[in-house]
Order: C-alpha cells, then structure tokens, then sequence
C-alpha cells in the first residue's frame, strides 16, 4: 500500500450514507412560517404591542438561550430556530397589555429553567413556553387576566375583557350568561375579532398555519383533531346536558384552545412519539380542558396551558404504554 | 400468469433519490482481467474458507482454491489461470482485514473447472443439484452472502411452496440486477425452475419494483415457466429485504427471530439464480459478478460483469477514473453499503455496487438530540422505534434495547435518512447489537 497525503483521504462513517435533508432547523423555520398568519393577526388587532411583545420574547429567549449554553459550556443551539420558536409561542400567549419586562422575564423562564436546565432542545419534559406563560400567570396574575380596551383595535362589543373571561365570570357567581352567540358574534370570533392573548385571538389564522404544518409533514394530524375532536364531543354532550352552557363554537373559537391545540400541544419534543400516543395526549388535553373550563372554578377562566401541561408530564407513561410490537413480533 | 401487482405493502419505507439513471441504460460490460486477483477466504456469511493451494502454485480457471470450514461456509475457486503469488491479509469490503489468496493472471485464461455440467437436471435428484449449488461456491449474491446450499436444503418439516426471486433491487444507484433482468431474462427464468425443482416448490414470482417497467416487460415476454408470474411491487425502499418482501408477494409475516422457510418461502437474489444456473447447467463456479459502479465522482458510471478478486482501483480505471475529488467510497449501495478508507480493496461475491462520491453528496452533520418528532417509527419497515432504542443505547441500557426488539433491526438505514437530528441510529443498534451477541456467545460457552 502507497502511503497516502491527507488529500487521498476519504470519509469513512457508518451506513447509511444517504441523508432525507430534513433537518431540525428546517422544521423550526416550517413552525416558524406556520405562525405567519397568526402574527398577521395579531398585528391587525393589537398593532404595536403585538410587535413588541413578540420582539422582547424572541430577543430574551435567544439571550437566554445563548447564555445558558456559553454558562453550561455546550455548544451554542441559537441556530436551531428552537428559541425563536418558543419565544413567538410565548409572546402568543400574553395578553397585549402586558409590561415588556414581565414578558421578558417569562422568556428567561421559559428558556433558563424549563429547557436548558434539563440539557436543551430535546431534554424538556414540559413545553417551555407554557412553563414561561405559567410563571407569568401565577406570579402575574393581575396583568396575566387583565385585557384594556385600548390595547384592543377591534370593533364591536366586549373590550375590557375575554368572552371566555366573561361567561366564566358570570357562571362563578350564578348569573346568567352575559350573551347569546349571534352568528354574527361567532364570525367575529372565528376571524378573531375579540380581545384575548395576541396569538390566540384568530382561529382562522391559526388553522391555515396548521394547515401549512400538516402540508408539510411536520406535524401529524393526530394531536389537532384528537384535541379539538374530545373538547367538540365534550361541548355536545354539555349543551344537551346544561342549560346553562354556550355552544360548541363559542368553546372552540374563543380562548387558547386553538393555538394549543394546534402549535403547543403539536410541540415534538414534549408530547409521545407512537401515533397511538399522540391520539391518547389530544384526548388528555381536550378533556382537560373542558373540564378546567366548565367544571373547575378556580382563578383563570382558561386551562388550555395547564391541560397540556399536565399532559407533558405523562408523555412518559404514555409512550410506554403505546409500545409498538414489531412487524412479525409473536401475538401475545 | 400474467405479471400480478403485490398484493400487499409493508408498511414504513422510504423513498430516497434513486439516481439509478446513471447506468440504468449501461449494457453489462466484460471487464478485462485485471493484472492481479485478491480472493478473500472469507466472501460468505459462515465460517471463512480454508486454502488448499501455497503460494508458487499454478492454478487454472474454476479451479477450488479454498475447502469450505463447516455447514454454514463456501469454497473458493480461481476465477482465472495464473499463479498464486502468497495468502496473506488483506483488506476486505467489510472493513476488516481477512487472508486472502494473491494470484496473478497469466492471461490464458486456460479453464479445468472439478464441476459437470448438468444440463438434463430435470432428471437428477435435488441433493446432488444443491450439493453443485454449493460445490460451486455460490452464496447470497444481495449482500449477505448466506451460502445458498443452505437455503436450499431446508429440513423435510419445513415445505416450501414458494420461490420468490428478489429483483427489487431497491438501493439507490445499484443497476446490475435490473441490467441481469433485461438481459439474460431467459436464463433467469431458468434458474428459477432449477431452484424450484431443488426445493420442491409450487409458485415462482419474480419481485420487481414499479420504477423498472422495461425488466418487468423483458421479463413477461421471456416467461415459459408455468405457475410463474412477474410480481411488482410498489417503489419503496427497503422492498427488497427477505422479511418485507415475502409479505409485499404473500402477505405472510415472517416471525421474530424466525426464517422464510417457516412461512413456506424461499428468497433469492436475482445474480445468485443466475449463478445457480451457470453452476448447474454450464458446471461453472461462481468466479465473477456484475457490478455497478457509479456516483456523481466517477467519470463515465457502468456496469460490468468482473472477476471476484478484481481491485475495486481497476473498476474505477475501467469508468475512465475519478471526476474531480473522491470524499467518499462506498461497496454496495448508500442506504447499507460500506464506506472505505481507499480503492485498495478487492471486490467479493457480495460486491454489488461500487460508489464515488463528491463532497457535496456527503454533507457533514453533527448529531442533535432526539426531539421525538417520531419520522423513524414511521419509517421503521420492522416496526421498531428507533428514537427509543438510540436513546437507550446511548445510556448503554443495553438490556432495555433488547427488549425493544434491537436484535430485530436489519440495519437498513431508513430511520437515519429520515432523521431530522442526524442522529447515528443505525450505528447504535449496531453497537447494541454486536454486544448482545457477544454476551450470547459468552453465556454459550459458559
């Protein structure tokens, strides 16, 4: 054998040796295009303080980000788009009202204890941006819950605070409900004509960015319609059920359902990994939801966060349960 | 029978870029004897052969060189006249290093091959056509290199009712089998009956994928065999795996842990029927195979028929050499094959494939933590989950891996291409794997 200079070297590495090209920055930069509309929206609604606060959260999750890894001694992750994605998430979840610096710290939160405090991408067991937006909610509480009217640009009814906000309200202390839902009223809500977090408000935006993930693959269909499918089934049975209880798109349009159910509980890394799984973690989530909604009278009218939260913490359990069998493994 | 479309589909899969266009049109091409052969004694699954010649010896073409060493080996022959130089190590495909016979050619190519031919095997009984199937050398020509005897031979409580002959030849680039396929259709067809009559099978299907239209035509216009049909299958990799295929053509599953006899079937590879063939009817000893030799680094991609032993440096001489700089090497295909450290290796009988490729076709990426996007139990074709096991492994749970079926994992590379983190899964369940075995080998012996 000839001796060889460095440039007769080749590459020798385990099979295979062909790649799909996917990549985890692709996917970020896809979640990242799928929020377009979203931030459209909420643009078009809250105007300025939409920019801002969507900008301090992205700005301090990727300071935080980059911190924690120079700190930790890692290598920097800012490329992976994975901050960026928890901070726009994050800033989609406050309302628009909310001082820069709360949302600043949420973002720290989000970023320093709930993800790299476990290692980083891939290490969390629970979504960082609802561990930011929980920070905020429990130590916020005030201006978490607060929605002023002038944040608002929108028309019509409803200003200083959410229909969510409003019929939770008035069921807490036995009243009636504060409204009929007009058809007119549901438009609004499904376009996202109300006041409510940044992000959340636009149904209609959130579902063509979903549309976009699931065109793309990156997301699978099984969380959205297992999620949404469990709180429909749940509103049915509520409105044969109740007198007192709103319809069916009044629960699906109005507060954080959508969004979550579409970009935080779609999140790859905090939920299963068997599609079974998946199905059984939207379950969770819509009827945990519901329940927070229309049976838990506590201090929030919305339990979005907390449904998936709490279902963050069984993705464990859940993707042992849903162990596959392999092709050809004998029948039990 | 007309050509039948699979009835079945396993599921997972991927589809990579085929870039088979290369040499999908490339006739097979004779390559000239190169001016020395280096047989490796260990081309098989099994116990590595014993050489039966020195060094100074003068051998002719077909002659055996090597005695297989047990049940599960394969003998040696020369593929061409000339003299043994030395044994020594050498380099192999495989990575590691084995005894190999040095011969140089003496260009007469004068041939004394110990096998009869047996043209009338119709009329001979099956053993001693399996007993010329192994006398001859031949071994799974796909990549394992499982000595056919064998697989020939199954026990009396095992009946097999179905032959399928695997042309689905699913890796990216390879062209040598669909090249076969159009070109010496007639005889695959016969040794398709050659093995069916050896094992007393019913049905033969030839599995072709969809994305190879002419060989399926050549194919069905060749067709004399009754009970014989073309099957297609849908274009997936890895459809040309024993355990998927056999379900894509039969629908039966394989069990874990078990073989295709169990369910009645028998898989061969297309270069090995023919292989079958020359060894029966022509009494020729498998000494040389096609071979594609392609990648966006190789100046004219072909494919060749050359002699085992050839130096893959001569194949890439005979394509007009390198096109700018090599950054990678690979034996087989890209999805399972071998990467080299350099050209000074020889190719063996399970060589299908010989791949240049520039740095551009080999990004390099640094592994990022799983983010359980779950793409690789999709893609999965053995149902296994990949995200799961590269993490325990990763933690060197090894036991944890083998309860989630690792020893299952064929290594097909389908959950790494998907991968979105470039994570090494394949090298993982390799790791995983080779330690398990170790630890069976020890406990036997205990």
């Amino acid at each position: 054998m000839k001796p060889q200079s460095s440039a007769d070297l080749h590459i020798v590495s385990s099979s295979p040796h062909a790649h799909s090209g996917a990549s985890v920055s692709r996917i970020m930069a896809d979640v990242l295009i799928a929020l377009v509309p979203a931030f459209a929206a909420a643009c078009w609604f809250f105007g300025w303080d939409a920019i801002r606060l969507t900008a301090a959260c992205v700005t301090a999750c990727l300071a935080s980000e980059w911190l924690c890894r120079k700190a930790m001694r890692r290598d920097n992750t800012l490329s992976d788009l994975s901050a960026v994605v928890t901070g726009v998430l994050l800033a989609f979840n406050l309302p628009p009202a909310l001082p820069t610096w709360m949302a600043v710290a949420g973002s720290v939160v989000a970023i320093a204890i709930a993800k790299q405090t476990f290692g980083g991408l891939g290490y969390n067991p629970f979504n960082p941006a609802l561990i930011g937006r929980a920070f905020l909610l429990i130590s916020c509480t005030g201006p978490m819950t607060t929605w002023s009217a002038s944040a608002w640009r929108g028309a019509d009814a409803l200003t200083t605070a959410t229909p969510l906000g409003l019929v939770k309200e008035a069921l807490k202390a036995g009243q009636p409900l504060p409204f009929t839902l007009t058809q007119d009223m549901t438009w609004n809500f499904f376009i996202g004509n109300m006041n409510g977090c940044i992000g959340e408000v636009s149904a209609a935006a959130i579902l063509l960015g979903v549309a976009y993930l699931l065109f793309r693959r990156v997301i699978t269909w099984h969380v959205p319609v297992a999620y949404l499918g469990t709180a429909v089934l749940y509103a049915v049975i509520l409105r044969f059920t109740s007198a007192n209880a709103m319809p069916v798109s009044f629960h699906l349009f109005t507060g954080g359902l959508m969004l979550g159910a579409c970009f935080m509980a779609t999140d790859m890394v905090t939920t299963p990994i068997t599609r079974s799984g998946l199905l059984l973690f939207g379950v969770g989530c819509g009827l945990l939801t519901m329940v927070f909604r229309t049976v838990v009278n506590g201090a929030y009218p919305e339990g979005v966060s907390f449904a998936i939260l709490i279902m963050n913490a069984f993705t464990p359990l859940i993707n042992r349960a849903t162990k596959r069998q392999p092709f050809g493994a004998k029948s039990p | 029978m007309k050509p039948i479309r699979a009835p079945y589909c396993f599921s997972g899969g991927i589809h990579p870029v085929y870039s088979k266009d290369l040499t999908r049109s490339a006739p097979i091409q004779t390559l000239p004897c190169p001016p020395q052969l280096v047989i490796a004694l260990s081309q098989h699954l099994g116990a590595p052969a014993v050489a039966i010649v020195k060094a100074g010896d003068s051998v002719s073409g077909g002659q055996r060189l090597a005695d297989p060493a047990g049940v599960i080996s394969a003998p040696i022959h020369a593929p061409t006249s000339g003299k043994i130089l030395r044994i020594e190590p050498a380099p192999t495909p495989l990575g590691r290093p084995v005894p190999a016979i040095i011969l140089e050619p003496d260009g007469h190519d004068t041939w004394d091959s110990p096998l009869t031919p047996m043209p009338d095997w119709s009329r001979l009984d099956r053993k001693s056509l399996a007993g010329q199937v192994g006398a001859a050398g031949v071994v799974g020509m796909g990549g394992a290199g499982f000595p056919t005897q064998v697989k020939l031979s199954p026990p009396a409580d095992k009946p097999i009712d179905t032959l399928i002959i695997n042309g689905a030849e699913c890796e990216p680039y390879l062209t040598g089998d669909h090249r076969l396929m159009l070109e010496r259709a007639e005889a695959l067809w016969q040794g398709a009956a050659i093995i069916r009559y050896i094992l007393g099978a019913k049905t033969v299907h030839i599995a072709i994928e969809d994305n190879k239209p002419d060989a399926i035509q050549a194919l069905e216009s060749a067709r004399t065999l009754e009970d014989a049909a073309v099957c297609i299958l849908k274009t997936s990799y890895p459809q040309g795996s024993e355990k998927q295929q056999i379900y894509s053509v039969t629908g039966r599953v394989v069990r874990t842990g078990g073989l295709p006899m169990d369910v009645g079937c028998v898989v061969e590879n297309v270069g090995t029927t023919l292989a079958v063939w020359d060894a029966v009817v022509n009494g020729r000893p498998l000494v040389s195979r096609t071979i594609t030799v392609s990648g966006d680094a190789v100046a004219a991609p072909a494919n060749f028929l050359a002699l085992i032993g050839t130096p893959f440096a001569a194949l890439v001489d005979a394509c007009g050499g390198a096109r700018g700089r090599i950054a990678k090497i690979i034996s087989g295909g890209p999805m399972m094959g071998f990467a080299q450290a350099s050209l000074d290796v020889a190719m063996s009988k399970t060589s299908s494939g010989l791949l240049l490729l520039s740095a551009s076709r080999v990004p390099g990426f640094t592994s990022q933590p799983c983010i359980a996007c779950g793409r690789c139990l999709d893609a999965c074709p053995m149902g296994l989950m990949p995200a799961e096991l590269s993490q325990c492994i990763e933690a060197d749970d090894i036991d944890a891996a083998e309860h989630l079926f690792v020893m299952d994992c064929f290594e097909c590379g389908s959950c790494a291409f998907v991968c979105p983190a470039h994570r090494p899964l394949v090298q993982h369940m390799r790791r995983a794997k080779a330690i398990i075995l170790a630890r069976r080998r020890a406990a036997i012996k205990k």
